[in-house]
């Protein structure tokens, strides 16, 4: 059974049609086309799929695409201003926050709902917010020296 | 199998007629939809989502009790001022839930009936003389926690009834707890072994006590044996030690992937002291941060 639905991601409304079981990512990726929230685990252990619902930080590969239904979905496409990066995103590239990219659309959503919520983190509050997205390349160092070089 | 018919509800009634067709709720999908991925189970044919239903979110307080809609997140329980303050254990136990998108839609719903015996929830609010309410079409009834899980996975819930909330009652005057859980890495865990205690002070004595275990038995469960070496004591070590032998040794722990049996018993005692310390420490108006398992900093 397919069922019709709008997704509002990004500020924009996609009509999709999906199988009840199928993922807000999957929904975000292949049915709306936008690529930029990765698959990594699909079980809500590495947080590369992580997109923000409401402004709060969900694990997309695990959360029913139907659930998001009325609902703001942001995606990392959705944190930039067309071609000009967000002040965390230049950071990123300035302290060596990417290197494969693989984890780097999750790291900077979860770091964004944390910034929302929290402008002037410790580093601590860093590590808890982005326990949830692991990366295999940078050892994490330049990722939480980006989202402290940007708080206040 | 795949997931035949979803829909969402609006309120109560339309869940509770939802389930009443055979359909299962889901509320953040942290733990049903997890659990789907990693082939535990799948997905139920027939879905009811209950995120929207209003009648079932918020956290309130009535003369001191303390209210959870089925929906309340770990987040909100966390961070909520009256939780922190006089439910201090149930505030320790969200806070350390998975991570912070987990704890950003994962209910208090979803964590009781999922009834998994690492659960992090299930000892404080058996601590603290919790009890939900289950609702069908057939009507509503109150239901201690500790009488609520029936085994590992297991709830003593019939399938068409819908947690609609959970109530706490005003701690006694001089309440203090914790929860405290061993643990591999502060986030994005579950308990290797839990404990909680709540205890009442009076002159300087002990004149009630809770202990309960985590992960150390087919259920969350009380040690009415840990109690009594608290209870008229006067909280010093020599009673410490005995009510935390005695959760050691009402134990009966599993082996599994994530620790063995002998290790999961020997630690037991060691994580049932710290609940116990940090406890009365906190009702001797000592500081010990949220959460009590990793020093504050979750
Ligand atoms: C990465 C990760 C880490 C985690 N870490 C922890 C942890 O540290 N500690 C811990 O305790 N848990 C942990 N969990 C498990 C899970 O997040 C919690 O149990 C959470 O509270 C489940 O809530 P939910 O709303 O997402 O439940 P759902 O997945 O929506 O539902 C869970 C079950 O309860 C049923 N259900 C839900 N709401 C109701 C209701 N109102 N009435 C009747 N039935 C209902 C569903 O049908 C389903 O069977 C973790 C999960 C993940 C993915
Ligand atoms: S792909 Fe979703 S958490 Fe790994
Ligand atoms: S940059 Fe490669 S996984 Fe993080």
């Amino acid at each position: 059974m397919k069922v019709a639905a709008t997704l509002t991601v990004n500020g924009m409304a996609y009509p999709v049609e999906l199988d009840p079981g199928t993922s807000l990512l999957v929904a975000v990726r292949e049915h709306v086309g936008l690529t930029g929230s990765k698959e990594g685990c699909d079980d809500s252990e590495c947080g590369a799929c992580m997109m923000l619902l409401d402004g709060k930080p969900v694990n997309a590969c695990s959360y029913l695409a139907l659930q998001a239904e009325g609902r703001e979905v942001v995606t990392v496409e959705g944190l930039s201003a067309g071609r000009e990066l967000s002040p965390l995103q230049a950071a990123f590239l300035q302290h060596g926050g990417v290197q494969c990219g693989f984890c780097t659309p999750g790291m900077l959503v979860s770091a964004t709902a944390l910034l929302a919520d929290n402008p002037s983190p410790s580093e601590d509050d860093v590590r808890i917010a982005l326990a949830g997205n692991l990366c295999r390349c940078t050892g994490y160092d330049g990722i939480v020296k980006a989202v402290l070089s940007v708080a206040r | 199998m795949s997931v035949a018919s979803f829909t969402s509800a609006a309120t109560v009634d339309d869940a509770l007629a939802a389930l009443a067709a055979g359909a299962r709720p889901v509320a953040g999908g942290t733990d049903l939809v997890v659990g789907a991925r990693q082939g535990k189970a799948p997905l139920p044919e027939r879905i009811v989502a209950i995120d929207r239903v209003a009648e079932l979110s918020g956290i309130s307080e009535l003369d001191g009790a303390l209210h959870l809609g089925a929906l309340a997140t770990h987040s909100e329980i966390a961070t909520h001022p009256l939780v922190r303050e006089r439910f201090t254990a149930l505030a320790d136990a969200s806070a350390i839930v998975g991570s912070r998108a987990t704890r950003a839609h994962g209910t208090i719903g979803g964590n009781l009936m999922n009834a998994s015996p690492a659960m992090e929830t299930g000892g404080p609010l058996q601590c603290l003389d919790a009890s939900v309410m289950l609702q069908s079409s057939r009507g509503s009834r109150w239901v201690p926690v500790a009488e609520l899980f029936g085994g590992p996975g297991a709830t003593t819930a019939q399938p068409d009834e819908l947690l609609v909330a959970v109530d706490v009652p005003a701690p006694a005057e001089g309440t203090a707890s914790a929860y405290v859980r061993l643990e591999y890495r502060r986030q994005m865990e579950i308990a290797v072994v839990g404990a909680t205690a709540a205890v009442t002070l009076a002159g300087g004595a002990v004149s009630a006590a809770r202990v309960a275990i985590t992960a150390l038995a087919p259920t969350i469960r009380r040690v009415p044996e840990a109690e009594a070496a608290l209870e008229s004591s006067d909280g010093g070590e020599a009673a410490v030690a005995a009510a935390a032998a005695a959760a050691a040794a009402a134990s009966a722990p599993i082996s599994d992937v994530r620790a063995s049996e002998g290790y999961r018993r020997a630690m037991a005692e060691v994580i049932a002291r710290r609940a116990i310390e940090a406890a009365l420490a906190r009702g001797r108006g000592e500081l010990v941060p949220i959460p009590a398992s990793s020093g504050g900093t979750g």
